[in-house]
């Protein structure tokens, strides 16, 4: 019970900040803004994407990217933490140990809230829409969200194991932001080289974004939502316990 | 049942690589007293501190707090102490107020006994007015009020206070100590720690001297300063004056030799009052010219001369966090 309410009061306190700081979400939602602009204005009319408008194509694709990166304020706030000493008042009140790694990557599914109803709208506004009931809109909202918690905890991990805020942020870029790009969400696997075009094929995002077109769009699913859902659940399974390893290690200082 | 200490180590150890944060140290402070842990920078203050509030764990030896072991029981021992550390540990981004709360939360308080007593704890250090206002825009004083506010939320009965006025100028200082008078006298039981004499003999009833991890002496105050000699009388000799004849005529009031280095007698004294003008009507008989006279309380450095042989040394400063 205490852990659910030290979780709550983490939460708001990364909320709080948020609000303080909110060049960190303005950060995290302009620059999908400005991709969904780039994507359908620039490199749009010469990506071909049979049987879907550009933009109904590139929507869901970006958000799912949008919605993995929103994790990335779990990443930065820990690092932040951890250097400042603030551990040490947590650590020596009688409150759940877990609730400092809980807090935060609950507080980015209430980011992400925000992120997705920007995202969404900009979306209508450049020409997309949905093509399926209200059921699978939902169904598909409650996947992204989903799937962006799933990423927080690649970030609570990326955040505890990195030096330094600054070192988080390159591992995000160099690693994660190129492994969104190898995948069906900006343009369709087909086109690319077949050696690239199976490691795509096979990149969980691709399953991810797959999913949410067939949720927003009514494209055929095949297996995708269940194995995007299955994705989901298994990088929350490793990343969770791995984060609670590397917090215990990184206090133990 | 005989209450049991507010603290209680044996053979305590912590080393990092070759370096011997704590060894071998036994400590001792009664509940409802003042415990002062001096000792100058790398002596093993903050680790020993860390260690008694559960964030850090020996490598040997065992400790008590509030009856419970720190190690087996931490959680017991988290619900009895309250803990401002070295470097006040307040998030930034929230405003006084808000971390208040927050810590009140945590500590279970629920929602509106924390915000009642945050505010409390906000008039209670002249921060009420600066309470709605983001901790990143506080001045470093405000930022101890506010971290030993911290502490307070839960009205722990033992509180851990690490270099409570380090950093600190002389009006915050004095204010910082009025709290912990108050606190004292309301029944908290205080460990602190310091570099400074003055401030373990104001707050203090009992005192551990430790350098460099051992514990070098342990008493009250006056025990600790009767050790040393008490005050002393310094008096700077005007240049080509017979330095001599001024050890000889200060023999008088000294308790002790005096000693003179460079133009300067250091004199040990027995009786503060009526010191000076003794002083100077011997050195104005002999013919001495004196350029400067004062009296001297001991201070940390004396103590550590006349317990180790060495001075303090002068370490850096402990980088700001
Ligand atoms: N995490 C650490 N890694 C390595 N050495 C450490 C660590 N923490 C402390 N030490 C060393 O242990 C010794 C005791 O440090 P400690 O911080 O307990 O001293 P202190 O009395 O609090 O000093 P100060 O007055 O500067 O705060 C020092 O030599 C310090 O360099
Ligand atoms: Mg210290």
């Amino acid at each position: 019970m205490n852990a659910v309410t030290d979780t709550l009061v983490l939460a708001k306190r990364s909320l709080l900040r948020i609000r303080r700081q909110p060049d960190l979400l303005v950060g995290f939602t302009v620059q999908p803004v400005m991709f969904v602009l780039l994507f359908v204005y620039v490199f749009g009319g010469a990506i071909e994407t049979p049987g879907l408008e550009y933009a109904d194509f590139l929507i869901p694709g970006i958000i799912v990217q949008s919605m993995v990166f929103g994790g990335f304020v779990t990443a930065l706030g820990l690092a932040d933490d951890l250097k400042k000493g603030l551990m040490d008042r947590f650590r020596s009140l009688p409150m759940s140990r877990s609730a400092v790694l809980t807090g935060r990557t609950l507080a980015d599914v209430f980011s992400n809230v925000v992120q997705l109803v920007v995202m969404i709208g900009v979306g209508l506004l450049v020409g997309f829409s949905f093509k399926t009931g209200v059921l699978e809109i939902v169904a598909g909202i409650l996947l992204l969200l989903l799937i962006g918690y799933a990423f927080s905890w690649v970030f609570a991990f990326i955040g505890l194991t990195a030096s330094s805020a600054e070192a988080a942020n390159a591992f995000g870029f160099t690693v994660l932001f190129p492994m969104t790009f190898v995948s069906s969400a900006f343009v369709p696997v087909e086109s690319m080289p077949s050696w690239l075009e199976v490691v795509a094929e096979n990149n969980p995002f691709t399953k991810m974004v797959n999913a949410a077109r067939a949720l927003f769009l009514d494209t055929p699913a095949g297996n995708d939502v269940w194995l995007a859902v299955l994705w989901s659940l298994a990088i929350v399974a490793v990343f969770a316990p791995l984060s609670a390893w590397r917090y215990r290690r990184a206090i133990r200082r | 049942m005989p209450e049991s200490p507010a603290v209680e180590t044996h053979g305590l150890s912590k080393h990092y690589g070759d370096v011997h944060a704590l060894r071998d140290v036994d400590l001792r402070a009664e509940t409802g007293s003042v415990f002062g842990l001096l000792g100058p920078n790398g002596a093993g203050k903050t680790t020993a501190v860390r260690i008694l509030t559960t964030l850090l764990q020996p490598d040997g030896g065992t400790a008590r707090v509030a009856g419970f072991d720190v190690v087996k029981q931490a959680a017991q021992v988290r619900e009895r102490i309250g803990l401002a550390g070295q470097y006040a540990a307040v998030d930034e981004n929230l405003s006084g107020f808000e971390n208040l709360e927050m810590v009140g939360r945590l500590y279970h308080l629920g929602p509106r006994a924390s915000r009642e007593r945050s505010r409390e704890l906000l008039e209670d250090f002249q921060l009420a007015a600066d309470g709605d206002r983001l901790v990143g825009t506080y001045s470093g004083g405000m930022r101890r009020r506010l971290d030993l506010a911290a502490a307070l939320v839960a009205r722990p009965p033992l509180l851990f206070l690490d270099e409570p006025t380090t950093g600190l100028d002389l009006r915050s200082r004095l204010g910082l100590w009025e709290a912990i008078e108050q606190l004292v006298a309301e029944g908290t039981t205080v460990v602190l720690t310091t570099q400074y004499l003055d401030e373990a003999d104001r707050l203090a009833e009992r005192i551990a001297v430790i350098d460099q991890g051992r514990v070098i002496a342990e008493g009250t105050p006056r025990e600790l300063k009767e050790q040393i000699g008490g005050d002393r009388l310094e008096v700077q000799l005007c240049p080509g004056a017979d330095g001599e004849a001024a050890v000889s005529a200060l023999a008088g009031v000294a308790d002790g030799r005096p000693e003179l280095v460079d133009g300067l007698v250091r004199v040990p004294l027995r009786e503060r009052s009526g010191a000076i003008t003794a002083a100077v009507r011997r050195l104005d008989e002999a013919g001495v010219r004196i350029d400067d006279i004062a009296l001297r309380e001991p201070t940390l450095d004396d103590v550590f001369l006349q317990l180790t042989g060495h001075h303090v040394e002068q370490d850096d400063e402990p980088a700001e966090r």
